[in-house]
């Protein structure tokens, strides 16, 4: 076991996984001295035919994932910060998403996205939006949504050898966590939730960022007597919606803790999902936790209010529980 | 192209802003007085206020996410500006925006933008509104390089083409792009060469020589005002200082240009540059000069006050100025 920075735990995955398989390759903006510290080093392990920088031309390179996935490549295709993607929204929903279903099945298209996804104070509505909600709806993506290190690195190795268009969601602020990793292969399926924490009274479902501040949330209101069970999906799409089911088969109640808006995200999807699958467990409304459905606001003072924050989430657990 | 005193000392007074409050700002960005992510045009002072000299007050300008600097020229005030930059209330954008999204509707500053190449269309359109409404009135578009690699670029210069709207497209050429060099991300050594792809006038300009901006600007305006379309102008200049204040947290030892490089574009300092026609000209003495850079030197203590002592937004403002 070595203890490991999120961002570390990227970069090993990606390492490991160009070593494992000549025809992975990496692209995107600056990937080569690499802003945020991911895909350091890679051009000198690799060279500079699998490590390549972009020009500043989304559409172009997020479509040229997607041709050289379909040629028989494994590309691993970096976007910066997810707002980004909305200049490549055709490539991904159109092209990547749906053209191995609409080719019958002869299209491979092993392709993984990397992006910083949400807020990392005073970035703007432009640079600190949580994105995943925009594809949670467009059918043949996966979404991956890691919340620590460990998992990082085991998700991200596992969408590296999907062959699926895979969207791996990195958050900003997430970068510098640290925890140890299991030495040695560390793989993750996609599909498979964690529960981080076990408790009885109430289920927060907590994706991505999220989940660390429910814990500290769990860990506070645990000195009430207040036992609460952490969910972390850790995939969107595919979602393991057993683990979930179960949990508040156990507890009762759920809370979904969501960085993402409100409306048509992916908190709604959860708890939509808990309403009708487990409508005879539930005493209660599921409630959602999620930031406002306000572009995110530059000044501090407003991001704060616009934001999921772990005051809300104890309030709604609070509310839930009747204490 | 013989220019008058007063707009001499305007061009003057316009650079030295931005090079004041630039230096301002990255230090108060250095010391956390200002969050967020903050790029700063010093060195590239001469392209934007080139280019707004040319412009009358009702013209239009979009900006990028590098904007302080159009922004002054365009005549943007530096408290509201400051106050912007620190998350006020009394800022541009109510502490909503910051510094790469302030926008002043009422001096044709349709706003800076965090996304890059997206000016390049919504200028368009701004110019072809003038177009639909009868107003005669010129969109200038400023952009990188790197923006230039977009395909906003492209669809923009041949929409414009097509529909011969009145906008100039003004691509600051600093030779990078992030880390980035241009030359190994761009097919072309000159953007300006792009023109001719969709037909349109493209020129190479010494972006750090304000007079031949403000000539070439001012051939484009006109031409884009009597109804022939838009013009590419190509400033070629450099920023000084890093991609966004504060780099080295991330980049740690690593660089990606020589200190040689940046020192021999310091000694083409646009301000340097000006002082010295200045001198040659016989037309404007040094005692103007100082007297603007003193001036300035109190308008940006009183924009830093004024910033200071404004109010951050009460936390209620965060639902208002959009529908929920
Ligand atoms: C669509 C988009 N892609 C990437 C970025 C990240 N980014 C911000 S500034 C920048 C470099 C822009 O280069 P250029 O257009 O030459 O302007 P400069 O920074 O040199 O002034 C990049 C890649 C962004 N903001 N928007």
């Amino acid at each position: 076991m070595a203890v490991t920075t999120y961002i570390q735990a990227i970069n090993q995955a990606l390492a490991e996984e160009m070593a494992r398989d000549p025809l992975t390759f990496v692209m995107g903006e600056d990937v080569v001295l690499s802003a945020f510290g991911a895909t350091k080093g890679l051009i000198d392990k690799f060279g500079p035919t699998r490590v390549r920088n972009t020009p500043i031309a989304e559409a172009g390179f997020v479509g040229a994932a997607v041709g050289a996935a379909m040629a028989g490549t494994r590309p691993i295709c970096e976007v910066e910060f997810a707002s980004f993607f909305y200049c490549a929204f055709d490539q991904v929903c159109n092209q990547a998403a749906k053209l191995r279903y609409m080719s019958g099945g002869q299209a491979r298209m092993p392709i993984t996205f990397r992006c910083v996804y949400g807020a990392m104070g005073g970035a703007a509505a432009q640079h600190s939006e949580t994105v995943y909600a925009q594809f949670l709806s467009v059918a043949g993506l996966k979404l991956v949504v890691p919340s620590n290190p460990s998992d990082m690195k085991g998700l991200l190795k596992s969408a590296i050898r999907d062959d699926n268009p895979v969207i791996v969601f990195e958050h900003g602020a997430l970068g510098g966590h640290r925890e140890e990793i299991p030495a040695g292969e560390h793989l993750v399926p996609l599909g498979k939730a964690a529960v981080k924490r076990v408790g009885e009274h109430v289920t927060v479902v907590a994706i991505g960022a999220m989940v660390p501040r429910a814990l500290k949330v769990a860990d506070r209101l645990a000195k009430e007597n207040i036992s609460v069970e952490v969910v972390d999906p850790r995939t969107l799409i595919p979602l393991d919606e057993d683990t979930i089911l179960s949990s508040v088969e156990k507890t009762n109640r759920a809370v979904v803790f969501d960085e993402g808006h409100l409306r048509g995200g992916a908190a709604t999807d959860i708890a939509a999902l808990i309403g009708e699958k487990g409508f005879d467990f539930l005493d209660g409304p599921v409630r959602r936790v999620t930031t406002l459905d306000v572009p995110i606001p530059f000044s501090p003072p407003l991001e704060k209010a616009a934001l999921a924050n772990e005051a809300r989430l104890e309030a709604a657990i609070r509310e839930l529980v009747g204490r | 192209m013989d220019l008058g005193k007063d707009l001499l000392l305007d061009m003057y007074r316009s650079m030295t802003r931005i090079r004041l409050f630039e230096t301002k700002v990255r230090d108060l960005a250095t010391a956390n007085e200002i969050p967020g992510f903050v790029h700063v045009s010093i060195g590239e002072e001469a392209s934007a206020t080139g280019v707004c000299a040319a412009l009358r007050k009702t013209d239009r300008i979009t900006s990028t996410h590098r904007g302080h600097s159009h922004l002054i020229a365009k005549g943007g005030r530096l408290d509201r500006m400051m106050a912007e930059l620190f998350g006020k209330r009394t800022g541009y954008c109510k502490g909503k925006g910051g510094s790469m999204h302030i926008v002043d509707f009422s001096l044709g500053i349709l706003g800076a933008n965090g996304i890059v190449g997206a000016g390049l269309p919504i200028a368009t359109g701004s110019a072809l509104a003038a177009v639909i409404a009868g107003t005669e009135d010129v969109t200038a578009c400023f952009f990188g390089d790197g923006a230039s690699n977009e395909g906003t670029f492209h669809e923009s210069l041949n929409l414009a083409a097509v529909w011969k709207l009145p906008v100039v497209f003004v691509c600051e050429n600093n030779g990078f792009g992030e880390f980035t060099p241009m030359r190994t991300v761009t097919s072309v050594k000159d953007i300006a060469v792009r023109a001719k792809a969709y037909d349109i006038p493209g020129h190479i300009v010494d972006g750090n020589d304000v007079l031949e901006v403000y000539r070439y600007a001012s051939e484009a305006v006109a031409r884009a005002r009597a109804g022939e379309g838009p013009t590419l102008l190509e400033c070629k200049t450099y920023r000084w200082e890093g991609h966004v204040v504060g780099e080295q947290a991330f980049l740690g030892a690593a660089s990606y240009r020589t200190e040689q490089e940046v020192n021999e574009w310091k000694a083409r300092c646009p301000l340097i540059r000006f002082d010295k026609f200045a001198a040659e000209s016989g037309k404007i003495s040094v005692t103007d000069l100082q007297r603007i850079k003193q001036e300035t030197e109190v308008e940006l203590e009183a924009a830093i006050k004024f910033a200071r002592e404004s109010p951050l937004p009460d936390a209620s403002e965060v639902t208002e100025d959009v529908f929920t």
